[in-house]
């Protein structure tokens, strides 16, 4: 069976969460307490919701099978890092479960097991870097994990390999540029050999030559070493690089499916607060019924468009 | 203007004071302070002078670099010297008014001053030859012994290396924080030291609001990274201590040790 994570119905609520954790905070202040932080701290979620008991996830079913790359879009707090944190057992569902290769994120004994099968990469890349110099940093999971010396040492090598940071292992790690700093994040995730690597955001922060290094990066891992992807984006451009994509809303799944079913139903998606990419957007603007992804594809669909018209006309 | 800070002052070279590892250099700096103070001949500062004046000359480490370390200190070994040269009571060499220079004196102070800059300069050579990581590194390592009665060795490193990473970070963003309050009119450099104080708090505020924000998200990041603590943990790099180690920080210690218990000990010849 090479389905590798699956979500049963899962709903998680910070604000329950918080309640199970403090037993008697008061209800105001528990509430004010939570809202004024987002899972990423960068954007001000929704005042209201998830604190205010609408749950974060609401009932999410989900399943990733073995070298997929998933696109996870959505509106800001429609859920989606908490989808990611979901991942590797950061949160556990408060109903519902979430299985990695067989494994209850909840089983607490296995949560190491978890957290190394499946990577996680943050927006941030300042603030995920825990080590003075690259390599030592991209070494930190597997000391943590009680690898031995010249293990570690060979998977850290293949790790910055991978990213192709090799040249720069011993650089420090604040003189890096944020793609470069992004893609030493990847590789320190990359070290434990996870079988999924989920990113929430990595390229928010980046400019758009950064944004390319990392998307580059993460595809090639994905088509070389078969790794898994999970990947969230408010840019519907790199969902478009991606097979499958996955729209939430309101902390449920609402369209799911490859990017050309998605983004053929651009109505639906502008609803939920998303946009297209701009190559199904022009394709829609001429009246095509036809979600094209790449320039290429584009082109083509419109040449044919003006050829049609043309013969038609003449 | 704030980037210009470095930490420690940390020279890269590849001399062998600066290959030698580090937790030889720290034990070789203990040597050397304990060898200093317990100084009470001239041979034996003669010994520790050459000493010092050879590991510098090994390490290439500029003398300017040295003395412009000292320089902040200047005051205070100069005038921990005129003390001297004035209150040691002895044979007298001059005198006037109420002032009398002892030949004491005049030695004492000679003597406290070498013992002061050779302190200084011995602790200089050590931060200029020395990453603060591998410092960081070998301090902690040194102390892993107490960890059995449950001294938070570990810990105590890891911050040591988390603050040494953040550090620049967080000197960026105080640059950043400052030219964006500069552009609202914020005024960091005149006004009494009142004024002054008060322009730093509209600084600090998301300063510290900033420093917490990245605690928290690190905490996350390690979280993922399988961090549980330092138990079962392993280290990429491992301190390996040489031949050539050994040789230096044997020897060495043992010239130290053996010039002050010899001076202290009365055998060379007063
Ligand atoms: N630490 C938290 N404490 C309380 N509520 C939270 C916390 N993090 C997120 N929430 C709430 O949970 C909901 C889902 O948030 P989540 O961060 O998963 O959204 P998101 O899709 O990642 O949004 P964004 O695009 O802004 O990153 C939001 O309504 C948010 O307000
Ligand atoms: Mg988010």
């Amino acid at each position: 069976m090479d389905e590798i994570i699956r979500f049963d119905n899962v709903v998680y609520s910070y604000a329950a969460a918080g309640e199970s954790q403090e037993t008697m905070s008061g209800p105001g202040g528990g509430g004010a307490a939570e809202s004024g932080r987002s899972a990423d701290g960068h954007r001000q979620p929704e005042p209201d919701a998830g604190a205010g008991g609408t749950p974060a996830l609401d009932g999410v079913t989900l399943s990733v099978r073995r070298g997929e790359t998933v696109a996870v879009l959505g509106h800001n707090g429609s859920g989606k890092s908490t989808l990611v944190r979901m991942l590797n057992g950061l949160l556990t569902p408060l109903s519902g479960t979430v299985t990695v290769c067989g494994i209850g994120t909840g089983e607490e004994d296995r949560l190491l097991e978890v957290r190394q099968k499946v990577g996680l990469v943050f927006q941030n890349p300042d603030n995920q870097i825990v080590a003075t110099v690259v390599e030592e940093d991209v070494a930190f999971a597997l000391e943590n994990l009680g690898v031995p010396p010249a293990e570690i040492r060979e998977r850290v090598d293949a790790a910055l390999r991978d990213v192709g940071m090799v040249e720069y292992r011993e650089h420090a790690p604040h003189r890096l540029s944020g793609g470069q700093k992004q893609r030493v994040a990847i590789a320190g995730a990359l070290a434990m050999d996870p079988l999924v690597l989920a990113l929430d955001e990595p390229t928010a922060m980046l400019d758009p030559r950064g944004r390319g290094e990392v998307m580059e990066t993460v595809r090639r891992l994905n088509r070389e070493r078969g790794v898994t992807v999970v990947m969230v984006t408010h840019h519907m451009n790199e969902a478009a690089l991606c097979g499958r994509v996955v729209v939430m809303d309101r902390g449920r799944i609402r369209l799911d499916g490859t990017p050309e079913d998605v983004f053929l139903r651009a109505d639906e998606l502008r609803a939920l607060g998303l946009g297209v990419p701009q190559t199904v957007a022009l394709a829609r603007g001429l009246g095509l019924d036809a979600a094209p992804l790449t320039d290429e594809d584009c082109a083509r669909v419109i040449f044919d468009f003006v050829r049609g018209g043309a013969s038609a006309g003449g | 203007m704030l980037k210009d800070i470095t930490l420690g002052q940390y020279f890269p070279g590849t001399s062998l004071v600066h290959r030698l590892d580090p937790r030889a250099k720290l034990i070789l700096v203990f040597a050397f302070i304990t060898a200093l103070l317990t100084a009470n001949h001239a041979l034996t500062y003669l010994v520790i002078l050459l000493y010092l004046a050879l590991a510098v000359t090994v390490s290439r480490v500029r003398p300017s670099a040295l003395a412009r370390g000292m320089r902040p200190m200047a005051f205070i070994i100069l005038f921990t010297a005129v003390l001297n040269i004035f209150y040691t009571p002895g044979r007298p060499l001059v005198s006037f008014w109420i002032f009398t220079v002892s030949a004491e004196g005049v030695e004492r102070a000679v003597f406290m001053a070498l013992r002061l800059l050779m302190l200084i300069s011995c602790t200089f050579m050590l931060t200029y030859t020395t990453s603060p990581l591998a410092l960081a590194d070998a301090l902690g390592r040194l102390m892993s012994p107490l960890a059995k009665i449950r001294v938070p060795v570990h810990e105590f490193a890891m911050m040591m290396t988390i603050a040494l990473r953040f550090i620049p970070t967080i000197i960026e963003e105080t640059d950043k924080i400052m030219s964006a309050q500069k552009a609202r009119g914020a005024d960091f450099e005149t006004g009494n030291l009142f004024r002054r104080a008060k322009a730093l708090i509209p600084l600090l505020v998301p300063l510290f609001v900033g420093a917490f924000r990245r605690a928290d998200d690190l905490a996350v990041a390690m979280e993922c990274r399988c961090y549980h603590g330092g138990g079962g943990r392993t280290r990429m790099k491992q301190l390996r201590m040489t031949g050539v180690d050994a040789l230096v920080l044997t020897g060495s210690v043992a010239l130290l040790a053996g010039v002050s218990a010899l001076g202290r000990l009365g055998w060379f010849m007063r």
